[in-house]
């Protein structure tokens, strides 16, 4: 408390009665008003307490008179952005592909929408952006295992690949010589001609006749492949599992059979329109 | 208690009286414009075509846009607002070291609301002496009839306040009618209720409240001062010893002064100008048309008190004729020449402001893309910004690396066609490009290329400088 009150000689003001090592304050009082602000905070305080979560227990917290949570509010307000795309969803459902592409507005809304789709269940094996990797095929270039044009790719993220799916994608690469089609000598030499095919190597006539037997049926006679099998291009420079010797001999010896879900299982139609027109949009859409 | 102080100091009520003079009318006519300013603008119309707004200045904030007359500003152009603010704060700096507090005494949103509000009390509950009286006398009915009507219309002005202001952010007119009908946003409403009660509250409780214990600017701008500016000066060697004076008595050893106390009564911030500067003080110079009318009364030189500088006042009081005033000092000089350089680099900017933006952002994932072919592939979201009313038709091309080929995959109506875009009137367009380098001249790591968009006629109209990736060798 205040104890000696002079007054300053020099301003005519009171002290405030405090005093730390012969320094003394002068009091410059505060306006009253704004005391009752201060005093109108702790009341806004109180309130916001009691109606609003506030005080943690050792497990949870207290939840307020209102029930609010911030949970509650994302779903509501998730629920009008819902609302909110309904109209461009439910066009995106009916419309063709085609149609869709010429509606510059609905075009660029189901981008985004493939793009936010694409990030959440796809990236995960063909990499951001559709990077791909060994294994997963890139989705940005020019060459597509079960075909590059916009019905087929949608049908590809409906039904998946080599999956239990009544309607996937189902076609199988023996293991020639794992499964002693072939042997070891034969594999190399199919191997060598299957690495000619692009530039690389010189092919052996036993190597070429054994690739007529044995791989044309799906990979036809100039190895151009075949989509309706899944069955890859071999002239190309793009290799999913490796291009050099080492990984050609052991897919032809072990095979190779890389296998994709059907979306149709999780996500909606819309969902995988939008996917197949951001997928086709990539680069490499035929 | 006894003989302690309060810490907390009660509002001293202020009952400013009326004054007539050449100060009173100035600050009148600062009021009529300014107010007038502030109601009229959202109204004003500007004719920009069909499908852009009609309203001569209005920031769109859902649009993204500030319609400025015939300027557009984008979100990314923030920077001409706050070049303007800048202007604001120097032109601030530059007037206080030459005229004192100006802007606080004639131009400031607080004191022109607050003149507004004290003209509405004077003429609804009479001046001072009545209103004094009319305070300290009981509740009656007419007391509660003035009472009550002086809310009312402080409550209309302050609700057209807020009114005016959020008819910068929404289309005056059509809102105007949404508001009276219950359809306009919740937005809307509570801004005007916010203001509203702003204004309500600080023009007709808190007054020079505000000023003293609120404003930041009354504490620092006395590092704007010196004994150059022109500030609100009580000549105390011609006033003092002040004193009632009888007419016919002698005006030998004693000052001008006559302690009627006008100065004071008609002061909005109830200061006594006579203790000199102080930091409750707007400089609305109000006292000195008080002091003149009594001056004249007593048949004394007026401007006992007026406007004048330290310096003058010191020169004055040792009886020499003051010497000139000196506006070009070192501080004016230095706030004269940041204006400037502002306001250039803002002319500046200005001028080569482009309406039409070209942006590219090359994709990281992948890099970059071999095809079957073994041709280099880089990708890009490229952004084109129309800035103008109307849609206009680029072509989009590419420079810097020999061969590479262009495509757009996203750009609807041209599919097929060369990539020829049209962008539509106020917006940006977003596309896919793909930039294609044949195997045998790609680059190895990353090389420069740049993006530029041509209009029909082949003229460059703007231009982005990215990368392409290829293959490190």
């Amino acid at each position: 408390m205040p104890t000696k009150i002079e007054k300053d000689a020099i301003t005519g003001r009171d002290t405030t009665g405090h005093e730390w090592d012969g320094v003394k304050e002068l009091n410059t009082p505060l306006p009253t008003w704004w005391v009752y602000t201060f005093y109108a905070c702790i009341v806004f305080a109180v309130v916001y307490a009691v109606l609003y979560p506030s005080w943690p227990w050792l497990s949870g917290h207290t939840t307020g008179l209102l029930g609010y949570t911030n949970r509650t509010q994302l779903t509501q307000d998730l629920g009008e952005q819902a609302k909110g795309r309904f109209k461009f969803v439910d066009r995106i459902r009916t419309a063709s592909f085609e149609d869709i592409r010429k509606d510059p507005e609905l075009f660029n809304f189901a981008l985004a929408g493939g793009r936010s789709a694409f990030q959440t269940s796809c990236v995960q094996c063909h990499g951001a952006g559709g990077a791909g990797s060994k294994g997963f095929p890139t989705l940005v270039d020019d060459d597509w295992l079960w075909g590059g044009k916009i019905d087929q790719i949608y049908r590809t993220i409906q039904f998946g690949i080599r999956n239990t799916n009544d309607n996937s994608r189902q076609t199988m690469m023996p293991r020639f010589g794992a499964d002693q089609l072939m042997t070891a000598a034969q594999v190399a030499a199919v191997t060598d001609h299957v690495l000619s095919l692009s530039g690389k190597g010189k092919s052996t006539p036993e190597g070429a006749k054994l690739f007529q037997d044995q791989c044309a049926a799906c990979h036809q006679a100039t190895g151009k492949g075949n989509q309706e099998m899944g069955a890859p291009d071999l002239t190309d420079g793009i290799w999913l599992y490796g291009g050099d010797r080492d990984s050609v001999y052991r897919t032809i010896f072990y095979a190779r059979n890389g296998s994709m879900p059907a979306w149709s299982e999780r996500l909606d139609p819309a969902t995988m329109k939008m996917l197949a027109l951001y997928v086709h949009a990539l680069g490499g859409g035929k | 208690m006894d003989g302690e102080t309060s810490l907390y100091a009660p509002r001293v009520r202020v009952y400013p009286r009326a004054v007539s003079g050449t100060w009173r009318w100035v600050k009148w006519g600062a009021l009529v414009l300014l107010l007038g300013m502030y109601y009229v603008v959202p109204w004003l119309r500007w004719n920009r075509g069909p499908g852009a707004p009609d309203q001569a200045i209005l920031l769109d904030l859902d649009g993204r846009r500030g319609w400025i007359f015939d300027i557009v500003l984008w979100p990314q152009e923030v920077y001409f607002v706050t070049g303007f603010l800048i202007l604001g704060a120097f032109g601030l700096f530059l007037a206080t070291s030459l005229f004192g507090r100006v802007w606080c005494g004639f131009a400031c949103p607080q004191t022109v609301w607050t003149d507004l509000f004290m003209l509405v009390e004077r003429l609804i509950e009479g001046d001072r002496n009545e209103r004094m009286r009319l305070d300290r006398g009981p509740l009656s009915v007419a007391k509660a009839a003035k009472k009550g009507l002086k809310h009312l219309v402080w409550l209309a002005i302050a609700a057209a306040t807020g009114g005016a202001w959020v008819f910068y952010y929404v289309d005056a007119p059509s809102t105007l009618f949404k508001i009276f009908r219950g359809e306009a946003s919740t937005e809307v409403y509570v801004f005007i209720g916010l203001l509203t009660a702003t204004t309500y509250t600080l023009a007709g409780w808190a007054r020079e409240q505000v000023c003293t214990y609120m404003c930041p600017w009354p504490r620092f701008q006395a590092a704007m001062l010196d004994e150059q500016s022109v500030i609100v000066t009580y000549q105390k060697w011609r006033g003092e010893q002040r004193g009632k004076h009888k007419a016919g008595d002698s005006w030998d050893g004693r000052g001008d002064c006559v302690d009627c106390r006008l100065c004071v009564n008609v002061c909005p911030t109830g200061i006594d100008i006579r203790d000199g500067q102080q930091l409750e003080c707007i400089g609305c110079g109000l006292c000195i048309d008080a002091c003149n009318e009594t001056m004249a009364k007593v048949d004394r030189p007026v401007d006992l008190i007026r406007w004048d500088t330290l310096a003058h006042q010191e020169e004055r009081e040792r009886g020499r004729a003051p010497t000139a005033w000196r506006p070009i000092r070192a501080r004016t000089l230095l706030y004269s020449a940041l204006l400037a350089v502002v306001a250039a680099v803002m002319i500046a900017a200005f001028a080569w402001r482009s309406d039409i933006d070209v942006s590219a952002q090359r994709d990281r994932s992948p890099n970059f893309v071999r095809l079957s072919n073994g041709d280099v592939r880089n990708g890009y979201t490229v952004k084109i910004s129309n800035k103008r009313q109307e849609d206009r038709r680029i072509r989009l091309g590419v420079r810097g690396l020999p061969d590479a080929a262009i495509a757009i995959t996203n750009a609807a109506d041209e599919l097929a066609g060369p990539p020829h875009l049209t962008i539509r009137a106020d917006a940006v367009g977003t596309y896919r490009v793909l930039v294609t380098i044949p195997a045998a001249k790609a680059p190895a790591g990353s090389m420069p290329l740049s993006f530029f968009a041509v209009d029909d006629a082949g003229r460059e109209l703007a231009r982005h400088e990215s990368a392409f990736v290829g293959p490190g060798r």
